[in-house]
């Protein structure tokens, strides 16, 4: 019987026979080494020690297979527009492309704002450079989204140049009846002095379970401030394997804001390299769970030059029976003088079948730095729950004024007014 | 306006009130003392409805309601209010919304309209001159980072603000220097009206100098076992517990 691995390798060999053309050109090349790297890595397990609090066999329940565009209205799509970060929208129904639901406002010359999909066909040289550079191959999901990578946004900005608007990354799953595998890679490259902020989002339409195996690869330019916005929001059934590596030039800020509140099992591998001098990194992580999810996230920053710092916060909420992993690792290589990394990572467990398993771990081979990490799991104080209601407050509501407390942390760090509302109000709508 | 009658109540299966009885109605303020380990703050958070404790026997009634049915919340909204011994710190909540949401919260369910952010303003400024609470504490999240006095005055600042019928102060007076002890005394007489009732629990006859009560009960070992006027605090200061609490154990012995 052939296995799941061996029908992805399969559904590979088909795809390349449809090809025609594409399958000569170099980028076909870089997918065939990349289905090369699977066939050998295969699908991570617990015996992996990066995968041993996650197990995705669950996932082989299922057929997940490739979605069509499906003619979903305008209303729909509204639905997860944001108010405020929504100037250019790049929409993928099932992980295919949306022309007609994306819009992107007039750009200075230069600046791409394109699904993947056309810059393969019209403009490949532009990302050759970079996809599967800055994202190691180095599990298997990584391997199987790189050789079917076809779909995605493709965002350049050139040197100097200003972006108009943020950018959001709409990620529309679902069909009824049946399971969705999208694979959306996602290319992000700026050049000097660019500022970039974009929304990445994740949603279902239906409650079937759908696979989301996604890669975003930033490369941020010389001076240039990059920020991402990453809303995982779909239902609880759903999958999503998600890795995100940036790569930073002297002087850049990137940030990376990780919100995951809906998700069956949720994976997340976020990595930043901080590859020369005077970068600053900061990763910050919220994510509130209940039922049976199961939300891992895994960072890594990688200090490889001097004078650099890093923040990184992660939070969580664990409700009823969910699952928590935290693994947040911070090397700091023998070149990074002089660098100033923080981490903190902190978990609340709302019920006594909530639970979290939390690593941080710090790997220091420089002399002159400042390193500190902290974690801290706890549940809501009862005397804070007693306190509000003493002065009227409902306990529902005491509750959820304590987490939104909790959290804060998070929100102090948010400068775009637009999204501290929306993860606000999003949040305040997970916890009704 | 409150009834006390035959309250029993365990902690950790420890009988703590062996039979209170109390009655306060409005326009009084009653001051309980006694010992530490009489009972006082249990009978404070008895009423308040804090977890933990279990009453065994007895009633506690607010203007002809029971109390003890109900849940912390909806006491507060029949107008209870405790201010806390020790006032706990929230961070990540900021004092103004904090008390924006509680005095909504019990204005809603007295049926009256909820105060809009201009209107809440207003009242709170006229609220925080009256108890001379500086703009950036009200700011800060609820008592972080407060001295002990600023907690303490904190509480009263929402006494005054949410203007319960019955106040049980829990040891207000502890950890205060002799000015804040006036400013707080004052912000809870301000709030004394015919209207409302007030309760101090208290170690020490010092802050009954300032809130002049009524009506003085001492208890220990968990019964009221003396009741007077304002100067039975005084003849308490100068002779100490023991003076009354020596009949109790006699009592104990029979």
């Amino acid at each position: 019987m052939e296995t799941i691995k061996e029908k992805y390798i399969s559904d590979f060999r088909k795809a390349e026979e449809n090809m025609n053309g594409e399958a000569s050109t170099a980028f076909h090349q870089f997918r065939k080494s990349a289905i090369a790297k699977f066939d050998e890595l295969g699908f991570p397990s617990l015996k992996n020690e990066d995968w041993k609090y996650t197990n995705i066999s669950p996932l082989f329940n299922y057929e997940f297979t490739k979605g069509a565009d499906l003619n979903i209205s305008k209303k729909e799509v509204e639905k997860y527009m944001i108010k405020g970060l929504d100037e250019n929208v790049i929409v993928f129904v099932n992980g295919i492309y949306s022309e007609k639901h994306s819009s992107i406002k007039k750009q200075q010359t230069g600046i791409v704002i394109e699904s993947l999909k056309n810059v393969i066909k019209n403009n490949a040289g532009l990302i050759l450079d970079h996809i599967g550079k800055i994202a190691e191959i180095d599990n298997g999901f990584t391997a199987l989204n790189t050789a079917f990578a076809g779909e995605g946004a493709v965002i350049f900005v050139p040197d100097n140049a200003a972006v108009n608007g943020h950018i959001h990354l709409l990620n529309i799953t679902g069909e009824k009846d049946r399971n969705i595998l999208t694979q959306p890679r996602h290319i992000i490259i700026t050049g000097k002095n660019c500022n970039v902020k974009i929304i990445e989002s994740y949603h279902s339409t239906g409650s079937e379970a759908n696979l989301v195996n996604a890669v975003s690869e930033i490369a941020v330019g010389e001076g240039s401030i990059v920020e991402i916005y990453r809303l995982q929001q779909e239902n609880e059934s759903s999958f999503q394997i998600n890795r995100t590596h940036a790569l930073q030039s002297a002087n850049s800020t990137f940030t990376h804001y990780s919100v995951t509140l809906g998700g069956g099992i949720v994976r997340n591998d976020t990595n930043i390299k901080l590859d020369a001098e005077n970068c600053t990194g900061n990763l910050y992580g919220l994510y509130l769970t209940e039922g049976n999810q199961h939300v891992d996230n895994h960072t890594l920053i990688d200090h490889a030059k001097p004078h650099c710092q890093s923040n990184e916060m992660y939070k969580g909420v664990l409700n009823d029976r969910s699952k928590g992993v935290f693994n947040g690792k911070v090397f700091v290589r023998e070149d990074a003088q002089k660098t100033n990394a923080y981490q903190s990572n902190k978990a609340i467990l709302l019920t006594d079948t909530a639970s979290i398993d939390t690593k941080p771990q710090l790997e220091i081979f420089a002399d002159d730095v400042k390193c500190s990490h902290g974690a801290a799991i706890g549940q809501l104080d009862d005397e804070a729950v007693f306190y509000l209601r003493s002065r009227g407050i409902g306990e529902e509501m005491a509750r959820t004024v304590l987490i939104r407390a909790f959290a804060n942390d998070i929100f102090e760090t948010i400068e775009n007014d637009a999204f501290h509302e929306h993860l606000n109000h999003l949040v305040f709508e997970k916890l009704k | 306006m409150l009834i006390v009658k035959d309250l029993f109540v365990k902690v950790e299966e420890k009988e703590i009130l062996k039979g209170i009885n109390l009655e306060v109605n409005a326009g009084e303020v009653h001051a309980i003392m006694g010992p530490n380990g009489s009972g006082k703050s249990t009978l404070a958070n008895v009423i308040a409805g804090k977890d933990g404790y279990e009453v065994t026997g007895g009633t506690v009634s607010l203007n002809g309601t029971d109390l003890l049915e109900m849940s912390p919340e909806e006491r507060a909204w029949e107008g209870v209010f405790l201010a806390f011994q020790y006032p706990v710190e929230i961070p990540g909540v900021s004092n103004a919304t904090f008390l924006k949401t509680a005095l909504n919260e019990i204005r809603k369910h007295n049926g009256h309209e909820e105060l809009d952010a201009m209107q809440f303003l207003k009242y709170m400024k006229e609220k925080m001159r009256v108890v001379g609470i500086d703009e950036k504490l009200i700011n800060r999240p609820v008592n972080q980072g407060f001295s002990g006095g600023e907690k303490k005055r904190n509480e009263i600042f929402q006494l005054q603000m949410l203007q319960p019928k019955l106040a049980v102060l829990d040891e207000t007076d502890s950890g205060l220097d002799i000015d804040a002890l006036k400013i707080v005394s004052s912000g809870v007489n301000t709030f004394r009206s015919k209207e409302n009732a007030v309760i101090v629990v208290t170690h020490y006859q010092r802050l009954l100098n300032y809130i002049v009560p009524d009506f003085v009960h001492v208890l220990v070992n968990g019964r009221i076992v003396k009741s007077g006027g304002k100067d039975l605090a005084l003849e308490l200061e100068e002779k100490g517990y023991d003076w009354v609490a020596n009949p109790v154990t006699e009592e104990a012995a029979v």
